[in-house]
């Protein structure tokens, strides 16, 4: 399980979370007692969690009958920004743990962040990788199109990273603002490889298929998660944040390709 | 050098139906009522609307012809118009207003300036050349679109109103100027206008049109001494009567006589004076030397020392008298009257 | 401020419009105070000399340049055409040239990389034809600016050639002016202040545009990365650096703007010049 740094008390905190949150299903009434959630629980959340934060403010939904989950996706950098403004979020799910950081030093979050999830890279090709791209150091190559994110965001980062550590030069066509326009290059076609999140091929489905990167080339991308300063619904969002934490949101991020933290 | 056409068009409500002849040298005044379709008809002349049928012909060139599908492009046609309110291109100066028609010809530029410069001087504009249109006064604008118009030396001018956008303090004046300037022309000339004070002016001979026909030719006096159609007699200011004679009697359409001195029998039209009409209560005094005439006021309008009495009855006449007249009878619209004049003092010429 | 064009005359103005107007005008301005407010100005001039941004804002002044005088070349045929040629399916027609103005860019961009990228409809010949590809070059720029801000020209020059008397186009064609002699000569002219006018509006449009161009062309530094998508991206990381490009942006449209509202918009109403 893996914390954030500064926070040193991360994995106490996040014990008692789950505790509490097996003490919840367990019980199989978690509406009683200080646990229950109601009202409305107002999430800012990273675009690349969109789909599995969905279905977990489903689920939730269905096990807090009195709660109501909202969601706000896009992307780490601007929510951070919004809820930075004074934008009313009770929760806070970052892609990358500077964005948090940076809220976490502003004093913006009430709770300290937890990492719920965990990504790493692959290269995203057409179906049936019809160039036979193998690994990294085939997208040296410069006949090939290569797109990756923007080193302003964390996945542009991070493949610079691979690409640094592979001492492969990739010279790339566009720097991409999001990670789903890096997909979306590839899956039109217009694009031969990117680097992108293995829960972005996974979402892709058959419209791409991803190619590895090894282990020890590649960057694991951590998830955190917080409540903010001024949450309108810090109970709420306690809960929620218990609820991702626990058996049913680690299932749910697991099958949209999410490593567990 | 002549211009003949046959003219047919469906126009919104207008049905043009018109056939005209210009001759050599010819300044034919275009007159007749608003809607009449004059400008139109100038517009075909021009090739700015199509015929839907008819023909036209500058000598043996046909210009349109729609029956073999003949069609010249207006800037392919050597016939220049003078527009209504002159359409100068504001962007341009005068000069490249006038030189426009060169320069579109193809003339190089220093020929067209020059010839432009010679057009300008000729009708008192040489000190507006740079100028641009906008500092020109109307008639100065008029004069300015007849030099654009006569700088490609065309063989046909058409003039579209051009007196109707001057203030009537001015017009005389203008008037007198286009009159001295298209006489330095030499080709066909065609004016429009809807005043007959122009076509007196400027016209060798007019032509009528009235509801798309050309209802009369001939030269001004011609067409006033003896109108064919209720809008010169208007013009004119006479009441004209239509109908048959026989027996020294004229009988109109809607079957009211009128008693005549001497014609031959057959379709006329018959003059009858305004003043020559005497208004009177009781008609059992008339002699049968005379017409009398029933009817009813509808209004009455005085003009100086004159009364106009416009009556509505067996014929729709005006009759003027005097003001001791009107008020000895005390007629007011709406009362019964009779209108008398005696048979000799009715004009009567073959329609 | 020569002649008596600036001469004012005192009118007076209903209050409930003076202040519906000032709501407005404090609409559109609060917004650059707010960022004049946050600009760290200390550090502008060394974030605006910066090279990326210095690369940025001239590929910006390119592309959009490029993409007014493309706008303007087949913009003006095509509101010529809308405006006056009545053919069936004109309103269709209209409805299609102006659809990237109420088309989010991003789909916008999505929809041109169907139609001109390396597998859209009519990019795959390109491509293997001409071995011309769109998508990530300069001319991927133009072309997605040049999408979004051409309606903008089309719209204003349309409107003022409906507007034009075509009667002085009867006369040009009487003076022996073929179509297009009168088309150069005597309809341009005229339309002169709209085009200007929706030339700027297109030029401004494809100075700020992004969605279409980050989606269809990408964001590489000094291929495809304008100033919006600089301006976007440093929000990211530094978001003072963001504020001065938006800034430097911003003025400069603002003194284009200024600057040519004198020259083109400012001229004396025809009506005034009609003499009596």
């Amino acid at each position: 399980m893996r914390t954030l740094p500064r926070s040193a008390s991360a994995s106490l905190a996040l014990l008692a979370v789950f505790a509490v949150s097996c003490g919840s299903s367990d019980s199989g009434s978690p509406s009683t007692g200080s646990t229950g959630a109601s009202g409305t629980v107002t999430v800012f959340a990273a675009a690349s969690l969109t789909a599995a934060f969905t279905e977990i403010g489903e689920a939730f939904a269905v096990e807090y009958p009195d709660a109501d989950v909202t969601f706000n996706f896009a992307a780490s950098s601007e929510l951070a920004a919004q809820i930075g403004e004074g934008a009313p979020a009770d929760v806070f799910a970052s892609a990358d743990l500077d964005n948090m950081t940076k809220l976490t030093d502003a004093g913006a979050t009430s709770t300290d962040p937890v990492v719920f999830a965990g990504n790493e890279l692959q290269i995203i090709v057409a179906p049936g990788n019809p160039l036979g791209i193998a690994g990294v150091a085939d997208l040296a190559d410069a006949d090939l199109i290569v797109v990756t994110c923007a080193p302003e965001v964390p996945c542009g980062t991070y493949a610079a990273q691979v690409f640094e550590d592979a001492g492969v030069a990739v010279t790339p066509k566009s720097l991409e603002e999001n990670v789903k326009a890096v997909v979306t290059k590839v899956t039109l076609g217009e694009a031969d490889a990117g680097i992108v999140y293995r829960t972005d091929v996974l979402a892709a489905g058959d419209a791409a298929a991803g190619v590895e990167i090894p282990d020890d080339l590649d960057v694991l991308a951590e998830y955190p998660i917080a409540v903010t300063e001024l949450a309108p619904n810090a109970a709420g969002a306690r809960v929620f944040i218990d609820f991702v934490l626990g058996a049913t949101g680690q299932r749910i991020l697991a099958s949209y390709g999410f490593l567990a933290p | 050098m002549t211009l003949s056409a046959q003219v047919a068009l469906q126009l919104g409500t207008l049905d043009l139906q018109a056939e005209l002849a210009v001759r050599p040298g010819e300044l034919l005044a275009l007159l007749g009522p608003n809607g009449a379709g004059k400008s139109t008809l100038l517009r075909c002349l021009a090739g700015l609307t199509p015929l839907a049928a008819g023909l036209v012909a500058l000598d043996d060139t046909v210009l349109d012809d729609p029956a073999t599908g003949t069609f010249v492009e207006p800037e392919d046609r050597p016939i220049s118009v003078v527009f209504q309110d002159y359409l100068l291109f504001e962007h341009m100066s005068v000069l490249e207003n006038v030189a426009f028609g060169l320069r579109a010809r193809r003339a190089p530029k220093a020929d067209a300036r020059r010839i432009a410069r010679e057009w300008l001087e000729r009708v008192g504009l040489g000190d507006y050349a740079d100028q641009r249109p906008r500092a020109l006064s109307g008639g100065q604008s008029q004069r300015a679109a007849l030099a654009r118009a006569l700088a490609t030396s065309p063989r046909l001018l058409l003039l579209d109103e051009p007196l109707a956008a001057l203030d009537a303090a001015t017009r005389s004046s203008v008037r007198r100027d286009l009159r001295r300037h298209l006489a330095t022309f030499d080709g066909m000339r065609i004016l429009v206008t809807h005043d007959p004070v122009d076509a007196y002016a400027l016209a060798d001979r007019v032509a009528i049109l009235e509801g798309g026909r050309i209802v009369q030719t001939g030269t001004l006096a011609e067409v006033t001494a003896h109108p064919r159609s209720r809008y010169v007699a208007d013009l004119v200011g006479v009441n004209l009567v239509a109908g048959v004679v026989a027996g020294g009697v004229l009988t109109t359409d809607s079957r009211a006589q009128v008693v005549i001195a001497d014609a031959p029998a057959g379709p006329s039209y018959a003059i009858v004076r305004p003043h020559s009409i005497a208004l009177v209560r009781d008609a059992t005094a008339v002699s049968s030397a005379r017409n009398t005439w029933r009817g009813t006021i509808v209004d009455i309008d005085r003009l100086g020392d004159r009364v106009r009495v416009s009556i509505d009855g067996e014929l729709a006449l005006i009759a003027e008298i005097t003001v001791a007249a009107l008020d000895a009878l005390q007629l007011r619209p709406g009362d019964d009257i009779h209108a008398t004049v005696k048979a000799t003092d009715i004009e009567v010429y073959p329609a | 401020m020569t002649g008596g064009r600036r001469r004012r005359r005192r009118v007076s103005l209903p209050i409930p419009v003076l202040v519906l107007a000032g709501v407005a005008v404090a609409f559109f301005a609060l917004p650059l105070v707010g960022l004049l407010w946050r600009a760290p100005w200390s550090s502008a001039w060394g974030y605006l000399t910066d090279d990326d941004a210095l690369t940025a804002l001239r590929l910006s002044m390119i592309c959009s340049l490029w993409a007014t005088a493309l706008s303007v070349l087949f913009g003006v045929p095509l509101a010529w055409l809308l405006a006056k040629v009545d053919f069936p399916g004109r309103g269709v027609v209209r409805a299609l040239c102006t659809l990237s103005l109420v088309l989010p860019p991003v789909v916008g961009g999505v929809a041109l990389f169907f139609a001109l990228g390396r597998r859209g409809l009519v990019g795959q010949y390109l491509d293997r034809w001409f071995d011309i590809t769109l998508p990530f070059t300069t001319a991927g720029v133009v072309v997605a600016q040049t999408f979004v801000a051409m309606p903008f020209l089309v719209i204003t020059v349309e409107a003022s050639l409906r507007q034009l008397d075509t009667r002085f186009d009867d006369a040009s064609r009487t003076l022996g002016a073929s179509r297009w002699y009168t088309f150069r000569r005597v309809t341009l002219p005229a339309i002169r202040p709209a085009l200007a006018a929706g030339a700027v509006l297109a030029w401004a449009r494809a100075l700020g545009e992004f969605g279409a161009t980050i989606t269809f062309a990408g964001n590489f530094p000094g291929t495809t990365q304008t100033m919006p998508l600089a301006v976007y991206l440093a929000l990211e990381t530094n978001p003072e650096q963001a504020i001065v490009l938006a800034l430097a942006l911003i003025l400069i449209s603002f003194a284009v703007l200024v600057g040519l509202r004198d020259r083109w918009f400012g001229r004396a109403p025809r009506a005034n010049a009609v003499a009596a």
